[in-house]
């Protein structure tokens, strides 16, 4: 059964809906979602390296991901920039040099379209290992950092003069983040990936009362929305990655409508 | 200024780990020798000494922008001097409410969680620190619907939950009304003396500072005058900064409260008696 192109996508884009689920909880929270942004955008940086110096394209995603990672927490901390520009900044430059390396490669010959929006149907068990094992690595990751984050979430200073440490659960986190972008571009592409983490997070706040809830209850939403927008991309024939963030969409609406009717009757 | 002042000792502090001091009720918790914050070349704060025991309330008053959150801070670690040091009990445990603050409304979060959130209490604990606050009625409320007082309250319920060696208020008071605030106060002084914990609380303003404060420090960037509060507000480095209208307001606080007004506009005396009216002689009262 796993030899069928179809269920290879289906279980890659659950994998990466489950991890996304808890991550997008905190991007939602601490309004990150254009420090996200900047991350995925930096990918296709880390893709076109990747070839350059013929190593795995994960991996140079990822590295350049980390990267990025730091040197946004570096500059925030040296706040000669405002957050908004700095972001604005290294977003579309990343984006662009990657354009601009991969235009230079004249011997390669590949689909940018596959790495802007996704190339879910061409997943192989090998990314699937890799999908499931870097996710546990994630899960693990973000449990352990669970509570440390949230406090900074509610007050940074509170946290740190009750003994923890969000500098180094921020920079954590943003690393578990590099992580996951780095194996979900196959999935939704570079473009796309923020909405997977966003879409569901806030799906499911309508729902819930407490952040543990609303992670699980993220996860849940984005595996439905990764099955609905592949069986309707089989469908109808339409591009997968899309197709997934409009399921997902699609979602989002629904929750707003039944938490209107809800408080329209109390 | 304190560090010429050779009365104000920070090694009476010390010493009473070993020999309790006859002239400190309790042992040091935290001590500022000498602190400055330097940032862009200015100096927010500079040459700071203050010393909170155990059982004492300080009191940091100043105008806006006098440094007293930025001193605050130094005493809780989050911001590093640059010059001078800090001396911390070891292992002290520390109750904190930041000044006033909002929580993200996309976070979902409810009392109960958020006195949870650094550290795991029973049920029981956070019913009775709830109860000591007055907000049981909050404890399975959304945070983002509490009002700015019931906010603070529950605050002050979090960080008594961690049973803090040393408390630390930045402003307790903002958004809450006048009636509010005293009631915060005498909350702070039930906190004190039942916990025995050291307080270090910051105020705009000395009016409504209650009379349990032990020291007063009058901050401007510098530590302009330190004292019990009737020292201070009789000082004259005091009165430059606030005026003359700040020493009458001080007076007012000292006051006492001996009769309440009821609902039927009849008023209750500290003896029980109920009398139509305020008697003359009766002590301030704030409707």
């Amino acid at each position: 059964m796993i030899d069928d192109f179809f269920v290879r996508a289906l279980l890659a884009g659950i994998g990466i809906a489950i991890i996304a689920g808890p991550l997008g909880c905190f991007v939602v929270w601490r309004r990150m979602a254009y420090s996200g942004d900047t991350m995925a955008h930096s990918a296709l940086l880390g893709v076109a390296l990747g070839y350059f110096f013929g190593i795995n394209i994960e991996l140079g995603v990822l590295i350049v991901g980390v990267g990025i990672a730091l040197l946004l927490l570096f500059l925030e901390r040296d706040g000669r920039l405002p957050r908004d520009a700095l972001l604005g900044v290294l977003s579309h430059s990343t984006l662009a040099i990657g354009l601009v390396i991969m235009a230079l490669m004249t011997s390669l010959n590949f689909d940018l379209m596959h790495l802007l929006t996704g190339d879910i149907l061409s997943v192989t068990k090998f990314d699937l290992m890799v999908i499931y094992s870097a996710g546990a690595l994630i899960l693990v990751g973000i449990i352990w950092l669970w509570r440390s984050l949230l406090a900074a979430t509610v007050n940074e200073e509170m946290a740190i003069a009750e003994g923890m440490k969000p500098e180094i659960a921020q920079a954590g986190f943003l690393i578990l983040m590099a992580l996951l972008i780095a194996i979900a571009i196959k999935i939704v592409g570079i473009l796309l990936i923020t909405s997977l983490l966003i879409i569901p997070a806030a799906t499911a706040r309508r729902l819930i009362t407490s952040p543990e809830q609303m992670a699980i209850a993220a996860s849940l939403i984005g595996v439905v929305a990764v099955c609905g927008g592949l069986f309707s991309s089989y469908e109808f024939d339409t591009p997968t990655g899309p197709s997934i963030v409009v399921a997902a969409l699609g979602l989002f609406i629904l929750s707003h409508l039944i938490s209107m009717n809800v408080k329209n009757r109390n | 200024m304190l560090s010429n002042n050779p009365t104000h000792d920070l090694k009476v502090g010390r010493l009473s780990i070993t020999a309790p001091s006859p002239n400190s009720d309790g042992q040091s918790l935290v001590a500022l020798h000498n602190v400055g914050v330097n940032r862009d070349g200015r100096w927010l704060v500079r040459g700071i000494d203050i010393n909170v025991r155990r059982g004492e309330i300080v009191t940091l008053v100043g105008p806006n922008g006098s440094g007293k959150s930025t001193t605050a801070k130094v005493a809780l670690g989050i911001i590093k001097p640059d010059e001078g040091s800090v001396e911390r009990d070891p292992g002290l445990r520390v109750g904190y409410v930041p000044q006033k603050f909002e929580i993200e409304s996309m976070l979902p979060l409810t009392v109960t969680r958020l006195l949870n959130l650094t550290a795991r209490h029973s049920k029981n604990d956070i019913a009775e620190a709830l109860e000591m606050v007055g907000a049981s009625e909050h404890v399975s409320s959304r945070v983002q619907s509490l009002s700015g007082g019931e906010f603070q309250r529950v605050m002050m319920a979090r960080a008594m939950l961690r049973k803090p060696d040393l408390l630390v208020l930045d402003e307790p008071a903002q958004g809450v009304d006048f009636s509010g605030e005293i009631a915060l106060y005498d909350l702070i002084k039930d906190i004190r003396n039942q916990t025995q914990c050291g307080v270090l609380l910051i105020s705009h303003d000395l009016h409504l500072v209650m009379a349990e404060t032990d020291t007063v420090v009058c901050l401007n960037g510098h530590v302009c005058c330190t004292g019990s509060p009737q020292a201070v507000s009789e000082s004259a480095e005091y009165r430059e900064l606030f005026g003359a209208r700040a020493v009458e307001g001080l007076a007012v606080y000292q006051h006492h409260h001996d009769h309440t007004h009821l609902p039927d506009g009849k008023v209750k005396h500290s003896d029980g008696s109920i009398t139509d009216h305020c008697h003359p002689d009766d002590g301030h009262h704030h409707d």
